[in-house]
């Protein structure tokens, strides 16, 4: 009853009551509009694990393939090019650029891939002898890293869903578990308070009117006591004047 | 939970790999070398003899340092030599990309996400 479980410290008037229980329902809607939420988001966190993981096996491939090639430009250019490259990198061609979708409330970013033109870094690459297997590689490169990019964007799209599904879920505990169960234990309490208060003033009003009744009783004993005084009294009322031996004289 | 500006200034690609591996993507365009005095590149070519130490130091400078990097690709034998700052590393911004290499396969089971994905269900 009200001493059991943990409730919230307020006086049981009936204000007080009336505020907890529209806390409890305002706590049961949120319970379920977050509940939905959650259901709702892991459904994409589950789409998107399905994703990731094609996209690893999908990117182990696109690798795959991309390194034959570099290995026939080496075979080609018949030497390492790796330090001629790694000098000539200046700007970069190839960048990312964010967008942001909206999952419920939840903004994901997702990474866009885009090339800047005009600057290429490596016009003299390939120049002697090569020129079309560095070519072809750089474009099965950029292939590569647009696999790589959707796959990375699908992979940050998973950590921050990851984190918010765990906030909502704990929310969710929390309200199902400590909120409400709070709420109805402090509603619980005033009732029993109140109900008690009543109990009270009925046995008060009872003594009340049972008191008045004994007096009114006891006044109506009193005033008729009285009355038969007086009447006793009116009987032997005797001649003011004393003259009761006198017979009256009729003339 | 991540804001805007978090990520809006994010657009290159860092990379630390092997020779191979960085000459490739490289050669798609992601390399960038900032102008000024500390010029500081956003690749590291990393070989047999290359201490893990300056992995560390590289990965630290990708992930933390730089607020420009959007995505960090490693190699995922180089991974492996890091492994435990890999696998506590959870920001969502760099994200953070295990690749294959040309003499190591890729292995599904190794990748930090993957093991965050197998662990989430269960698996």
């Amino acid at each position: 009853m009200s001493g059991s479980g943990a409730r919230e410290t307020v006086f049981p008037t009936r204000q007080s009551l009336g505020l907890m229980k529209s806390k409890l329902k305002g706590a049961q809607q949120g319970h379920d509009l977050l509940k939905r939420k959650s259901e709702a988001l892991t459904k994409r966190f589950r789409e998107i694990t399905r994703r990731i993981d094609e996209a690893k096996r999908k990117m182990g491939r696109v690798m795959q393939i991309a390194a034959f090639s570099l290995a026939e430009v080496t075979y080609a250019v018949g030497g390492d090019i790796g330090y001629q490259i790694q000098e000539s990198a200046k700007s970069a061609r190839f960048r990312v650029r964010t967008k942001q979708e909206n999952v419920s409330g939840v903004l994901l970013p997702a990474f866009e891939s885009y090339t800047t033109e005009g600057n290429n870094d490596f016009q003299l690459t390939g120049l002697g002898k090569g020129g079309q297997q560095v070519q072809r590689c750089r474009e099965t490169y950029a292939r590569a890293v647009e696999t790589l990019v959707e796959l990375a964007s699908l992979q940050t799209a998973f950590v921050i869903l990851d984190e918010v599904i765990k906030v909502v879920n704990r929310r969710v505990n929390a309200i199902e578990h400590v909120i409400i169960p709070r709420t109805e234990n402090t509603i619980k309490y005033i009732n029993s308070e109140l109900d008690e208060l009543d109990r009270e003033e009925f046995y008060r009003l009872k003594k009340v009117s049972g008191k008045k009744g004994r007096d009114a009783a006891a006044a109506e004993k009193e005033r008729e006591a009285n009355s038969k005084k007086i009447a006793e009294s009116e009987e032997g009322t005797t001649d003011l004047l004393g003259d009761q031996e006198n017979e009256d004289v009729i003339f | 939970m991540a804001s805007n500006a978090e990520y809006k200034d994010r657009q290159f690609l860092a990379v630390i790999g092997d020779e191979d591996s960085v000459t490739g993507l490289l050669l798609a365009g992601v390399g960038h070398v900032t102008q000024g005095a500390d010029a500081q590149k956003n690749f590291l070519v990393v070989d047999a003899k290359t201490e893990s130490a300056v992995i560390e130091a590289a990965f630290d400078r990708f992930t933390q340092e730089r607020k420009d990097i959007a995505i960090l690709l490693i190699n995922q034998h180089i991974a492996d030599k890091i492994r435990h700052r890999v696998d506590t590393y959870t920001a969502a911004f760099p994200s953070l990309l295990e690749i294959p290499a040309k003499d190591h396969p890729y292995d599904p089971e190794k990748d930090s996400v993957l093991k965050r994905v197998r662990r989430l269900f269960g698996e």
